[in-house]
């Protein structure tokens, strides 16, 4: 089960998007997530839905694989659609007991959920066709001014691929030592929330363990690939915007422009 | 004329010491281990040597060295001429002796197969082209190019010790020192990891430093050291070395099966020739004694 999460997982297959420069994806991400925050009404929501099917369809990711990269998040999900739905005054439309409905609680229930799934959808969209790789260099090019305050741009872009990269294989790790602990007596479904806490100690400490031992394994193995930061370094992959991109850029900021226009005023 | 003798020799060490310091439980010293006393090393270019040892003979130590990992507590390493202990001769001894460790899955660094192998020729500032061509090249030596747009996940082991070996082989160096890389392996992956390593000698004609403790993956080595507690116990041949069965258990070695037979059977007094590798030499020599024996009678 714990192997089901696809949340962030690179998906390998040709697409436009995929080809996309990395930077046009960040922008494009970030600029969508702006968006969302912005709109307040049906139409918004509904032209930015549609605008990621789009994305979606030419992304050639599988619905199926998004879908179950959802799993992981449903719980956060419920719990906020859950709250707004019966916890915001107004119109009431039924009332049980202490329980109570309404209009704006209803609304704000949904589109509080409507916009969280495709928040996690579209950034996922970005690291489903995009490699950690390329958001690396993506975010080093895109963020390099910031350089200048001294932000060490280069190791930071250079530590998130990593830890990408290393998500599904200490993800196993976790499965095969929950196993292993289970065979040796130990319960991590029964007892109350005090006790499930409690049981996870056997699992974190020796999954920290062996991360640090993967750590140290990793850097010693990008020394010794003569790794010495981001001075001197070339790329495999130089970003040059070419004409999709700056398409791409235009399409991008025509959405936001009509969709912040239609979702806030109409 | 040492000069000249350092520069034949693509690794060579001198009376080669390392401590490890020992720590107490409050971290102060207490002491050192060493894991390595006075090692001799000549390897000539081109050659394909095996080290072989049991845990905590000091080969990874010495592996370590090669690669400006480690740094001698005494004596000398010189990797193609260069003193390995000199700051200014760090990086380019990295490159020329490149290194491929044990566990494949922390030592690939991207989640793309071509990008992994493009890591070390990115951080030698290679021009961009010329890095597309040695990741071409360097996967097809290792039989890999099919999968150059795979996840390493989605590779069996073997398969991510051959990109390992890819993503070395792009910086192109004149040596390639392989820390146990079958350790972890099953027979099969060991097999596929053991025939790249022999192509990249043969035909790419670079020097191999391979670092084991399974005796059969040392056959077709040029050379054989066998380290024991941080000293060189046994070198030779694989022919000489294997001969000295006692010897070699008395090492915690597990001998290739062919060769106990064959110990066995001479000690119950069958005329088989010392220093048998495999099971088909050890067929042969049977088929001509048997031979030999049924023209007797």
């Amino acid at each position: 089960m714990i192997r089901d999460i696809t949340l962030g997982q690179y998906y390998q297959t040709d697409s436009v998007i995929h080809r996309l420069d990395p930077r046009v994806k960040l922008a494009g991400t970030v600029l969508f997530l702006v968006d969302l925050f912005l709109i307040n009404n049906v139409w918004g929501y509904l032209i930015a839905t549609l605008a990621l099917a789009e994305v979606i369809h030419l992304s050639r990711v599988p619905f199926k694989y998004i879908i179950r990269g959802l799993k992981s998040v449903i719980l956060l999900l419920m719990i906020t659609v859950i709250f707004n739905l019966f916890l915001t005054d107004g119109n009431i439309i039924f009332q049980i007991g202490f329980i109570k409905v309404t209009w704006e609680g209803l609304r704000t229930a949904v589109f509080m959920g409507w916009r969280l799934v495709m928040l996690i959808i579209g950034t996922s969209m970005m690291t489903f066709t995009t490699t950690p790789n390329q958001l690396t260099d993506g975010m080093e090019k895109g963020l390099r001014p910031l350089k200048y305050l001294k932000v060490p741009v280069h190791e930071v872009a250079m530590m998130m691929s990593i830890a990408l990269r290393f998500i599904p294989i200490l993800l196993e790790e976790t499965d095969k030592i929950m196993k292993a602990q289970q065979a040796r007596g130990a319960d991590f479904e029964g007892g109350n929330l005090l006790d499930k806490a409690k049981a996870l100690v056997p699992l974190l400490v020796p999954l920290f363990i062996s991360a640090f031992r993967r750590a140290n394994d990793l850097a010693l193995a990008m020394e010794a690939r003569c790794y010495r930061g981001g001075e001197g370094r070339t790329k495999m992959n130089p970003l040059i915007y070419n004409r999709t991109d700056k398409t791409a850029y235009l399409l991008i900021f025509a959405f936001m422009a009509v969709d912040i226009f239609i979702g806030r005023f109409f | 004329m040492k000069l000249k003798q350092h520069l034949q020799n693509i690794i060579r060490t001198e009376g080669l010491q390392y401590d490890y310091v020992v720590r107490d439980e409050d971290g102060n010293e207490a002491g050192y281990y060493r894991a390595l006393d006075n090692v001799e090393l000549d390897v000539k270019q081109g050659d394909f040597v095996a080290i072989l040892g049991h845990n905590g003979s000091g080969k990874s130590t010495l592996a370590k060295h090669i690669n400006g990992i480690l740094f001698p507590t005494g004596g000398t390493v010189w990797v193609d001429g260069l003193d390995t202990s000199r700051e200014e001769n760090l990086w380019e001894v990295r490159q020329r002796a490149g290194m491929v460790f044990q566990n494949p899955d922390n030592q690939i660094i991207s989640q793309v197969v071509e990008e992994d192998v493009g890591f070390g020729p990115e951080n030698l500032g290679v021009p961009t082209e010329q890095i597309w061509e040695r990741v071409e090249e360097s996967l097809r030596v290792v039989g890999m190019y099919e999968y150059r747009k795979y996840s390493p996940n989605k590779l069996s082991g073997g398969q991510k010790q051959r990109v390992s070996i890819a993503g070395v082989l792009a910086m192109h160096p004149k040596c390639i020192v392989l820390d146990e890389p079958t350790a972890m392996l099953d027979p099969s992956g060991r097999k596929e990891v053991i025939r790249a390593v022999k192509a990249l000698n043969q035909v790419e004609g670079i020097t191999i430093l391979l670092i084991t403790h399974y005796m059969e993956e040392t056959v077709d080595a040029d050379r054989i050291f066998v380290m024991d507690q941080g000293h060189i116990a046994l070198q030779g041949t694989p022919r000489e070395v294997f001969s000295r069965v006692e010897e070699l258990k008395g090492l915690h070695m597990t001998l290739p099966q062919a060769t106990l037979l064959a110990d066995e059977l001479k000690k119950r007094g069958v005329a088989l020739p010392d220093g048998i590798l495999t099971i088909e030499e050890l067929l042969a020599e049977l088929e001509k004694l048997m031979n030999t024996r049924t023209a007797a009678i």
